[in-house]
């Protein structure tokens, strides 16, 4: 059988340390696992005991926690550990898995060490193969932010691929690029490793022993229901692997978990006639789908191909994944792509094909975090077929989130809240998966958009937009407008307009861009997340002073900017707030935050039940009114005079607009840019676009998207959260002190983290930079990630980037880090560090220079401001 | 199979010969039909107008024979690319997949594919596909209409409502007949799987649905509250009967509506065959009338496919038919009931709908001609009195009913009227079929086992899997796949392009010479139901 020869399970385990070990230790009878009693209660129950709960369950006790339980349906480390292909590769396109990735591969690598369990770790190092110069340039983009970590890394040349592995076909490469420290080890090995020291640490396996459904008690964690008794517990992690989202669906408060399994395939051979030496590298050539390594003396190669079988969508259960059917047929692309990249192979001969079904997220990252519904319940799954690389360090985040209330590092691209209900759906992840699949070797370009799972959540014009030529992109299930295609344009194909450079919207969003600035623009912005709270006393404004940063107790109407922060003084949330009334408010915030910002204020509103809140995002159509014509067309649409007099800015007012009554119109914008927010309820919608565009016509009225916005946004230096702004920067590091008020007379969530950075000084500072010497139609473009370099120095990444139409240069936003060159500490940065440095800005390995601003190009706003508004060059003159 | 037929050349003669020859091909045509040794069997013999019910069958040596002279006399060469091919044969293609619930598919059906190719215009045969409602099981029918597609199209929209309501309880009766009492919404009773070509006569519905419910109230008078179990292949027999016999009876009462009055007869003066399979868990009950066909594909247990009939032919070929017949009608007409192997010299099908020159009497038969509209007495056909018409009736719609227990080895079931089973042997039919199955749904997995394979040798292997799997893929539907070869396949067995394209540019008028209407229904069982069924036993 193959796991045997895969060494699933060695026989040879070392004597000490089992004492917590109950049941199966080697394929246990039944009657043997059914003496065992569960203990009643504690602390933690794990459920899984694959890598990921072995993982959690290893970093939970070696900080402490001791009372912890590790159920395992079947045996441990039997499921997809038991056939991963135990390939541990640090290559990521985001900074946070690499970082995981990292930690993975050092923990691994002392693991043996530790426990005296042989993992079979070898570092052999990993090549990615570049067939197209596109590849090359994505490899670049990865190569520049792995060195920056301090992973080693190189591109190489096709020739000295050649002298890494003796047997690839190297003429059809243009490059490639070399890990040297990435390892194989045997993953089921690793988990029993870890499975090992955490009983060594107290804490309590049981295999054999099946989670039916978690026991929830006023929204938290109470207890696990087994198949063999119940145990209390306070805190329960879901890492259950493809069975998580069945797992969730089973309480009677569902957890909506949305991952889906594909079946996947790798083939085993036997041995080669002259073996390869054990520390020949990885291959990974994912312009041909495959992945090459070496196993006992032959080869295991896999890949992912492009039409992926997705598997288990009902929901069968079973306790160990079973040799699934070997599918040949479906391999033979695979296959053909194998012998190609070594055409040696043709003799080789097959050992077996192997199915092993892995789990794949809607949007290939892993999920991870607190369930927003139910306190105390954890999750750690949808690995996307890197289990074995994010195992070590996505163990250790959760167990730090457990542990400390929180991660060390920001990880909301992978916190489970980024999801909401709407991805739960069976035939979503179905269809969804199919494409995240094969995405995992596609060219992963910039402003890429998901093809499957669309049109779910739209807005009441889609139909009137898409008409106008709007192209879509997706947001939490939003659909929102990126660019509109005049009609005599023709764009290229999808698959065509893959670029890493100038892409060929650049003219079209160029004019929206100019109608903004000129004339006026429609942007529908409907996919924000929006709540009202309201009070019948005082409650409101006493919980949103405590939870917002900014001072909320400001007259009726009045729109407040203001951030949500954490007890580190970090963004939880950034969004404005108008008070509708002394006792209501109407809060904006970003579109990704409805499932996160929603469980934030649970979780710190007192149960109060003359305290109402209530998501309206679904009530309400937001149309943005940008340009300096705006003014005109709303007050000739509502007989009202609209002028800042009237209307100054940051101000809420319910009119009427047209025929229809009860819009509320903020004189707000999100670019900076002078206009209006409509928010109509979604009956009127309709009536009022159509009525505004009607009259907007001779003021040059136009529809825009997000393009055009983010491109004015950015120019102007305005963070967002989510790209810019996340957990872990604070209102200080991004010259926002004008939306904190520490001394408005009450404590707020925050308030001692910010005054005692306001002491210290910040470790890292948002700052623009503006590119010098990139040309727009010839170099590639900045995207987001990209490191920047202060004199030489690494000094931080950037987090977004637009091209500034009007400055006519690409405008990055990043953060700043002072990094001691001694000891590689972080240091205070000042607004003289910053402005003393030169600065550069790697795109794939070339170097732009770039001019470093703390404040936006004043020039650029040419309205009258309020004093608010201004708060950027506030800080300027102190 | 094919009689000759001295008789043809004179009965053309009465046709409209304008309407038939009245292309370029004429005089070429004209050579071809004289010229033949043989020429076809129309199912009813003796049909003046409309002349294109009138045709004739070509041998193949004479294809060929004539090929050159066709090529002469047109030359213009008017070859349909495969995409013009592909969207005549799937212009009629259906599918239906039973749905699962909750990831499981509990029933036995996994569904069907059909699909019909006309040779008369229009088409007279029908098929019919649907779930009843009320009961469990599927039902699924072709129908074979001649002397017009009244009775066919008639046979497809009622036939079902007789079954369901045959097979349903005395108590779901009461319930159904209490509603429409009290104006109350009825309870669905079937959900038909149609095909937007199939459609429904509206005019009618009224006068079908009184019929209908008066058959269920006899129902209700008649349940003495004994028997609870309904035995299926009596509800069948009783269904068939019924609904000719309600054919019959329309016909002669009439109706104050001239437009549905001209129908009913159309209806009763036509003729249809029926072959209908009704599916519930393992219970297969086909019951048929004429010679369409039910053939189940068995795969033996080395993968290989054998055919085994679910139907018995009613027609001269069919000695146990033929003896009935005779005992049914005095000695002395044992010569001339059937004569050149049809039904008094005329009809191929020995039992069918409709047909009521061979089932009244011949003052009945005057009577309603008289009485009917002038369209019916200026019909050379109506009017026609069968020879040796002595002691009607020689026809009935009675089904003989086959019973099949399903094992997992019977995966599919075909349903199709003779136009299929006379250009195909039954074994090539469930061969086509079964290759085509499992080539799209479980084509035979390769396992390295304990062979020693080199990569090279499997991918050599598979390259070829490949490229016949493309073949195979071009037809979405498994009806469609032997339409295609039925109507294209050349001596070695395999789909002929060139000859294909001829088959399906043929005029309209002439495409009835070359061959019949084809109607398929395929149905794919599932095994692993099948099995469970069988394991629960």
């Amino acid at each position: 059988m193959f796991f045997r020869l895969l060494s699933a399970v060695r026989r040879q385990r070392p004597g000490r340390g089992w004492r917590n070990w109950s049941s199966g230790r080697s394929g246990a009878s039944a009657a043997e696992a059914h003496s065992v009693t569960l203990p009643t209660q504690a602390q933690v129950v794990i459920c899984g005991g694959g890598i990921m709960g072995t993982s959690v369950a290893y970093h939970l006790s070696k900080m402490g926690w001791k009372d912890i339980v590790l159920l395992e349906q079947g045996r441990l480390a039997a499921g997809s550990t038991r056939f991963c292909a135990g390939i541990l590769s640090t290559a990521r396109h985001l900074t946070i898995e690499q970082k995981m990735a990292d930690y993975s591969n050092k923990l691994y690598h002392q693991l043996e060490q530790e426990t005296g369990i042989q993992t079979g770790y070898i570092r052999t190092g990993s090549v990615f193969l570049a067939q197209t110069q596109d590849r090359l340039i994505s490899l670049k983009r990865i190569n520049s932010r792995l060195n920056v970590i301090g992973i080693p890394s190189e591109i190489i040349s096709p020739k000295k691929v050649a002298e890494l592995h003796p047997l690839l076909n190297v003429h059809d490469l243009v490059g490639a690029m070399h890990v040297p420290e990435d390892a194989v080890v045997s993953s089921a090995d690793v988990a029993l490793a870890l499975a090992s020291a955490a009983s060594q640490n107290g804490v309590q396996i049981y295999d054999r022993t099946s989670v039916l459904h978690v026991m929830v008690k006023k929204g938290q964690v109470s207890g696990v229901e087994t198949d063999k008794g119940q145990i209390e517990c306070q805190y329960f992690v879901n890492c259950a692997g493809q069975w998580a989202y069945e797992l969730g669906l089973s309480n009677e408060e569902p957890v909506s978990i949305p991952l889906h399994a594909c079946e996947h395939f790798y083939l085993l051979t036997r041995p080669l006639e002259t073996p390869l030496q054990s520390n020949t590298p990885t291959i990974v050539d994912a312009d041909g789908r495959i992945y090459i390594r070496n196993w006992q003396g032959g080869l295991l190669s896999g890949g992912f191909e492009k039409n992926p079988k997705p598997i288990f969508t009902e929901g069968k259960n079973q306790l160990e994944i079973q040799n699934l059917q070997e599918d040949w047929d479906h391999f033979e692309p695979l296959l053909s792509s194998l012998l190609r990249r070594m055409p040696d192979l043709e003799t080789l001969e097959i050992l077996k094909l192997v199915n092993c079904p892995e789990t794949f997220t809607p949007d290939m990252r892993c999920i991870m975090g607190e369930s927003p519904s139910v306190r105390g319940y954890f999750v750690l799954a949808g690995m996307n077929s890197a289990g074995l690389s994010f195992g070590g360090g996505a163990g250790r985040y959760l167990a730090e989130w457990m542990v400390h209330g929180y991660p060390s590092e920001n990880i909301w691209e992978l916190d489970l809240k980024r999801f909401g209900a709407l991805q739960s759906s069976r035939t979503f992840l179905r269809h969804r998966v199919m494409e995240v699949m094969p995405l995992l070797y596609d060219l992963k370009v910039p402003r890429w958009d998901f093809q499957t799972g669309r049109q779910l959540r739209t807005s009441p014009l889609y139909d009137r937009l898409d008409a106008q030529g709007a192209r879509w992109m997706e947001k939490h299930g939003f659909e929102r407008p990126k660019y509109f295609v005049p009609p005599d344009k023709d764009l290229l194909a999808l698959e065509q307009s893959k670029t890493f450079y100038k892409p060929d919207w650049f003219e079209i969003v160029e004019s929206e861009v100019k109608c903004c600035k000129e004339a006026v623009c429609v942007i529908d912005m409907s996919s924000f997340t929006k709540f009202e709270i309201t009070s019948t006393g005082d409650q409101a404004l006493e919980v949103l002073q405590y939870l917002f940063s900014n001072d909320l107790d400001v007259p009726v109407g009045h729109i407040v900017h203001t951030g949500m922060l954490n007890q580190g003084g970090g963004y939880e949330n950034d969004c404005s707030v108008a008070r509708l009334s002394k006792r209501s408010f109407f809060m904006i915030s970003p579109t990704d935050q409805q499932v996160h910002c929603w469980a934030w204020l649970k979780k710190h509103m007192p149960e109060d039940s003359n305290l109402l809140l209530e998501d309206v995002t679904w009530k309400y159509t937001a149309l943005n009114l940008i340009g300096p014509r705006a003014v005109d067309v709303l007050s000739e649409l509502s007989y009202a005079p609209m002028t800042p007099d009237h209307f100054p800015s940051l101000f809420c007012k319910e009119m009427s607009v047209g025929y229809a009554n009860g819009i509320r119109v903020m004189s707000m914008t999100h670019t900076g840019e002078p206009g209006f927010m409509l928010y109509i309820p979604i009956e009127y919608a309709l009536h009022v676009y159509n009525e505004v565009m009607s009259v907007g016509q001779k003021y040059g009225i136009r529809n825009a998207g997000y393009y055009a916005l983010r491109s004015l946004r950015i120019e102007k230096f305005f963070a967002f959260w989510g790209q810019d702004l996340n957990t872990l920067t604070t209102p200080l590091e991004c010259g926002r002190e004008s939306r904190v008020k520490l001394e408005k007379g009450m404590d707020f969530i925050g308030r001692d983290a910010l005054l005692q950075q306001k002491q210290n000084g910040v470790y890292k500072r948002l700052t623009m930079f503006i590119l010098d010497d990139h040309d727009t139609d010839l170099d590639l473009w900045p995207w987001w990630g990209e490191p920047i370099y202060r004199n030489g120095q690494y000094a931080g990444k950037t987090t977004s980037s637009a091209y500034s139409y009007t400055l006519e240069r690409h405008v990055c936003l990043g953060f700043v880090h002072n990094f001691s060159e001694d000891t590689g500490e972080e240091q205070v940065v000042t607004a003289d560090f910053i402005n003393r440095g030169e600065y550069e800005i790697d795109i794939a390995g070339h170097r732009f220079q770039a001019k470093a601003k703390l404040y936006p190009v004043t020039s650029l706003f040419t309205h009258k401001r309020r004093k608010e508004d201004v708060e950027l060059s506030d800080l300027h003159g102190k | 199979m094919p009689a000759p037929t001295q008789l043809f050349f004179p009965l053309i003669r009465n046709c409209e010969l304008s309407r038939i020859y009245g292309t370029a091909c004429y005089c070429h045509h004209r050579h071809l039909c004289c010229s033949s040794p043989y020429l076809a069997q129309s199912r009813l013999r003796c049909t003046p107008p409309p002349a294109y019910a009138t045709f004739c069958r070509p041998k193949e040596g004479w294809w060929q024979h004539t090929q050159g002279r066709r090529y002469a006399s047109t030359p213009q060469k008017f070859y349909l690319t495969p995409p013009q091919v592909n969207s005549i044969l799937k212009a009629n293609e259906y599918s239906f997949k039973v749905p699962e619930f909750d990831g499981k598919n509990v029933s036995s059906v996994l569904g069907f594919d059909s699909n019909q190719l006309p040779a008369n215009a229009p088409i007279e045969d029908r098929r019919s596909a649907a779930t009843c409602l009320q009961t469990r099981g599927m039902l699924l029918g072709v129908f074979d209409g001649h002397a017009g597609c009244a009775c066919s199209q008639a046979v497809s929209e009622r036939l079902f409502y007789y079954i369901a309501v045959s097979l349903l309880p005395h108590e779901t009766l009461l319930e159904i007949e209490n509603a429409v009492e009290s104006g109350r919404a009825l309870l669905p009773i079937l959900q038909w799987h149609k095909h937007p070509n199939d459609y429904f006569s509206k005019e009618a519905s009224k006068l079908y649905f009184n019929s209908l419910r008066t058959y269920w109230q006899e129902l209700i008078d008649l349940n003495t509250g004994e028997s609870t179990d309904i035995d299926v292949k009596e509800a069948l027999i009783n269904a068939f009967k019924r609904l000719d016999s309600d054919i019959s009876l329309e016909a002669q009462v009439g109706d104050p509506n001239s437009f549905l009055n001209y129908l009913v007869l159309r209806v009763a003066f036509s003729g249809a065959t029926a072959c209908v399979a009704h599916v519930d868990g393992v219970d297969l009950h086909v019951a048929n009338t004429g010679d369409s066909r039910a053939m189940l594909g068995v795969q033996e247990e080395d993968g290989s496919w054998s055919a085994v009939t679910l139907s018995n032919d009613h027609n001269a070929q069919n000695e146990r038919e033929l003896e009935r017949l005779k005992l049914e009608h005095p000695k002395n007409e044992a010569k001339s009931v059937v004569k050149q192997d049809r039904l008094l010299g005329l009809l191929m099908p020995f039992r069918a709908f409709g047909d009521v020159k061979f089932k009244w009497s011949i003052d009945l038969q005057k009577r309603v001609i008289e009485s009917g509209p002038d369209q019916l007495n200026d019909n050379e056909y109506t009017k026609f009195i069968p020879p040796n018409y002595y002691t009607p009736p020689y026809l009935t719609a009675e089904p003989e009913v086959t019973y099949h227990r399903l094992r997992p080895q019977d995966k599919f079931l075909v349903l199709a009227t003779d136009g299929l089973w006379e250009t195909m042997h039954r074994q090539d039919v469930v061969r086509i079929v079964g290759e085509y199955l499992t080539g799209m749904h479980h084509q035979q997995p390769i396992a390295v086992g304990g062979y020693k394979v080199t990569l090279g040798q499997m991918h050599g292997l598979l390259t070829e899997r490949r490229a016949k799997m493309s073949s195979v893929f071009e037809d979405q539907n498994a009806a469609t796949h032997l339409i295609r070869h039925a109507v294209g396949n050349n001596e070695f067995g395999t789909v002929d392009h060139e000859r294909l394209s001829k088959m399906l540019s043929l005029p309209e008028e002439l495409a009835r010479m070359y061959r019949d209407d084809i109607t398929i229904i395929v149905v794919q069982f599932n095994s692993h139901v099948v099995g469970a069924y069988q394991n629960q036993d």
